[in-house]
């Protein structure tokens, strides 16, 4: 089918890759359907997380994992039940990033991951129950403005 | 906004199973109690709205991926 993107025009998906959101996304709950655009560099973690009714909406993601190494969630029982998950390895995360003016100062939001059965194309924003982390979490190393010069 | 006033010890009942509960009141805190099905999401609301907030930034941005792909590469 055809989709119309915020990043990429119109693009050709597979049905298939359509992943549904009972629940929305917080600030945006009646988008319930998105499609998840990866990167053509496959070295690079980011992706888009396009909403297929809404051509305006789309958010940047990462794999945290890449970033984050020691990234760790507990996904509560009810959410796994709410996405049908049985499988670990049918879990996919990512975190959606926002980027200020200093790009270098650019977040990833691991307080409310992405999670996403790909098995069954079933997906949620989780908001985790963890001290540890925070919405705003610096994806490039602060500190020293020279560094690296 | 509906107002009702409980008091410790006292319920409401919203759509007939969720219950909130008052548990406790001291100075100027209320603990409350609820009962609800599992799949029923409750939050702070601080801690929603932070969620919430978050989304709104990201959905309003322009970014060029590319230029970030750079910096990431040689920030490695």
């Amino acid at each position: 089918m055809k989709l119309n993107t915020k990043n990429f025009g119109e693009i050709d998906i597979c049905e298939e890759k359509i992943i549904s959101f009972p629940e929305g996304i917080p600030g945006f709950e009646y988008e319930k359907e998105f499609v998840i655009i990866n990167n053509e560099d496959e070295q690079s973690p980011f992706h888009w997380l396009q909403s297929v009714n809404n051509p305006e909406l789309a958010f940047v993601i990462i794999d945290p994992f890449v970033i984050f190494s020691d990234y760790t969630i507990d996904l509560p029982k009810t959410v796994q039940d709410k996405l049908n998950i049985k499988d670990e390895k049918d879990v996919a995360v990512y975190s959606i990033v926002v980027v200020p003016k200093d790009v270098k100062k650019m977040t990833a939001n691991l307080l409310g991951p992405i999670i996403i059965n790909v098995k069954e194309r079933l997906g949620k924003q989780v908001i985790l129950d963890d001290t540890r982390y925070t919405t705003k979490h610096y994806i490039f190393p602060q500190g020293e403005e020279n560094r690296g010069e | 906004m509906l107002i009702l006033t409980r008091k410790k010890g006292e319920s409401i009942i919203l759509n007939g199973y969720i219950e909130v509960k008052i548990m406790e009141i001291e100075d100027g805190k209320v603990s409350i109690g609820i009962e609800a099905p599992r799949d029923v999401d409750i939050f702070r609301k601080e801690l929603y709205d932070s969620i919430q907030e978050e989304n709104v930034k990201a959905a309003k941005q322009e970014i060029d991926i590319n230029e970030v792909n750079q910096l990431l590469k040689e920030s490695k």
